[in-house]
């Protein structure tokens, strides 16, 4: 937990009504603030267009790797059934695609899978099991019923003193400094 | 009933008048209190069912499979019957998480988890099976996975058993990474619970750093929803394959077209009924009847209806293309089947999967938890002895009659099946008592009042 060293290093308005976040990350938007999201115990549809983000591009990576599934698997059962160490069974052409068919789908799946696990991982930032909003302790409310905006102020371009007015203004009753423990290396590695 | 009764409302997500933090207690409580007695008392046994499991497992390979009940006409005894059996079992989760997923069912958000940790602990059951009838599963690896032989050749990717590995390999591993990503946020919610340091280190650790960002929530979401689209056509080839495994070779009684939606329509049928047993002791045991409902439970029963007579019809199929399709072997097994030596196995499976569950129609039948079991334990039981009767009656008497012959299992065949139930409970005990069994966050989005209503600025 957190100790004298901790450091401000942002601003969190914390909602209990998930209309008046939304309508409170639209005014955010329009400011034009840059370093800053919303932490929500669970998916807030419209969410993201009060935002103003942009289409996740998860779906066109997992098409691009179930895509290559598929290649690798033609290639594997075409390769080696064909050209590896070509058999005739039963008669059948050397390269009776048509038997190859579920090991095409499942690859294809496979692949897609993987693709989207790791995207998960990677677009969402997981793997870094440490941050100021654990620090703070506020996780435990976002995770449980409250609805988080949080501003990122360690650039230092943006005042606590405008963001907090600003939050004011959005009929925000909960807003507390975002701290940091300081002390220790934060890098997981 | 009147016109107002038949106009059937949608099955509620939840009971309407929940807290967030209360759902959150609820849940969480069974995973951060001393588990009961009940719990243990449980355990023990499961525990002791799943030691007998090992120990046949030691027996089978120690000794060889010639302590199975496997004989020459009937070279696929009771391993090849449990493996399809938990294949099976496994689909109702699959079906549950990803098909009434897209199919915007939000009903299904209650069970959802649970099932689809039942699908994982299913297909590791299932996978034991074939890898043990190998006779030496620490080689099995380079017999099914593309591996060259010291002659380089390769496994024959005609065959339907190498297109169970893909499939069962692809199906094992995706329902893992679709149930992971749905954990993600729970476990979140279980480290910010925790009070003691290890179980937030541990919960910490699983949870990946997840902060609920919505940045976050948006890709989570878009990779949630393909999971889902992937695993549908996944979930319906898995079992088509292991279908294949039947249907592509020439015995009398396997070689059918039917087989692919067959199974795949019995799958379903099994895997609801093994759901309904085990939630509905899950939900007394850790109190969630609040969460899991009559309607959870009403609406699985009429799904179990109606594959159960997609099953029934299926079986009437199979009987009339014997007759019709006029193959003298053909018309034999299933007059065998229905008036063989196992014909006592035939009826059972009859009984239990198209006679019995006809009682769900009615309505307080199928409300009641009580009244329901029975059903539900019989709906099992017929399940298992219609891969039985598929796998044991073709083969026991097929072309040829001078080697016919009758099957019967030995003591460690029995011994893993029972043990392999055991198994799979111990896993299910254990996963009530360390990871959340209701998806939370997800529960948590569609309850009344929790996304943002019309007339807010999305510009």
């Amino acid at each position: 937990m957190l100790d004298a060293n901790a450091k401000t290093v942002g601003m969190v308005g914390l909602y209990d009504n998930v209309d008046a976040l939304v309508q409170a990350a639209a005014t955010v938007r329009d400011a034009g603030h840059k370093n800053w999201d919303c932490h929500t115990p669970y998916p807030v549809h419209g969410l993201e267009k009060a935002m103003g983000i942009k289409p996740s591009p998860v779906p066109t990576v997992i098409l691009t790797a179930g895509l290559v599934g598929l290649i690798v698997a033609i290639a594997l059962t075409g390769g080696l059934s064909a050209i590896h160490y070509p058999i005739r069974i039963g008669g059948k052409a050397l390269l009776s695609w048509q038997a190859f068919v579920p090991i095409y789908f499942e690859l294809f799946v496979l692949f897609a899978a993987l693709a989207a696990m790791a995207s998960v991982i990677f677009f969402c930032k997981l793997g870094r099991w440490h941050s100021p909003l654990h620090d703070s302790g506020i996780m435990k409310e976002i995770t449980c019923d409250r609805f988080a905006i949080v501003f990122e102020t360690r650039d230092g371009d943006e005042s606590h003193e405008d963001i907090r007015a600003m939050l004011e203004e959005t009929g925000c009753r909960d807003i507390r400094p975002l701290l940091e423990q300081e002390d220790e290396d934060n890098s997981i590695i | 009933m009147s016109a107002t009764q038949c106009a059937v409302p949608p099955t509620p997500a939840i009971t309407p008048d929940l807290a967030l933090r209360r759902l959150d207690d609820d849940i969480f409580r069974p995973m951060e209190s001393f588990p009961t007695r009940r719990w243990w008392f449980a355990i023990s046994i499961t525990g002791a069912l799943a030691t007998l499991f090992v120990v046949c497992v030691g027996v089978t390979i120690t000794q060889g499979i010639g302590t199975w009940g496997n004989n020459i006409p009937v070279g696929w005894g009771w391993a090849i019957v449990n493996f399809v059996f938990w294949i099976g079992i496994g689909h109702a989760g699959t079906l549950i998480s990803a098909i009434l997923f897209l199919l915007r069912q939000k009903w299904r958000t209650g069970i959802a988890r649970f099932a689809e940790a039942m699908t994982i602990f299913a297909v590791i059951c299932a996978m034991q099976f074939p890898l043990i009838h190998t006779g030496r599963p620490w080689l099995a690896m380079f017999w099914l996975i593309p591996y060259p032989n010291d002659q380089s050749l390769y496994q024959n990717f005609r065959s339907p058993l190498e297109w169970d590995v893909f499939a069962v390999g692809t199906y094992g591993l995706v329902s893992l990474m679709f149930w992971y990503t749905g954990l993600i946020p729970d476990l979140a919610i279980a480290r910010e619970r925790a009070v003691h340091p290890f179980r937030k280190f541990a919960y910490g650790l699983l949870s990946l750093g997840w902060r609920g960002s919505h940045k976050a929530w948006n890709h989570y979401e878009k990779a949630y929803l393909l999971f889902a689209a992937l695993s549908t056509p996944l979930v319906l080839s898995v079992h088509s394959i292991v279908s294949f495994d039947f249907a592509v070779s020439h015995i009398p009684g396997w070689h059918t077209t039917i087989f692919p939606p067959y199974f795949v329509a019995g799958a379903i049928f099994s895997g609801f009924a093994m759901v309904a047993t085990l939630i509905i002791i899950m939900r007394k045991m850790f109190r969630l009847e609040h969460i899991v409902t009559i309607e959870h439970l009403s609406a699985m029963n009429k799904i179990i209806i109606a594959t159960s007579l997609m099953v029934g019809y299926a079986y009437a199929v199979e009987l009339f293309m014997a007759w019709y399709g006029g193959v003298a072997a053909e018309r034999y097994a299933f007059m065998n089947r229905a008036m063989g030596p196992y014909a006592w196995a035939y009826w059972t499976m009859v009984i239990c999967n198209v006679v019995v569950p006809q009682l769900l129609w009615f309505r307080k039948i199928r409300r009641s938890v009580v009244l329901m079991y029975p059903v539900v334990i019989l709906v099992n039981v017929g399940m298992w002895f219609e891969r039985f009767v598929i796998v044991v009656t073709s083969l026991h008497r097929d072309y040829l009659p001078t080697s016919w012959d009758m099957f019967s299992p030995t003591w460690v065949d029995i011994g893993l099946f029972v043990g392999s139930i055991g198994l799979f409970l111990t896993l299910m005990l254990l996963f009530c008592r360390f990871l959340p069994t209701i998806a939370t966050a997800e529960l948590k989005a569609v309850m009344p009042g929790s996304q943002p209503s019309h007339g807010v600025n999305h510009a």
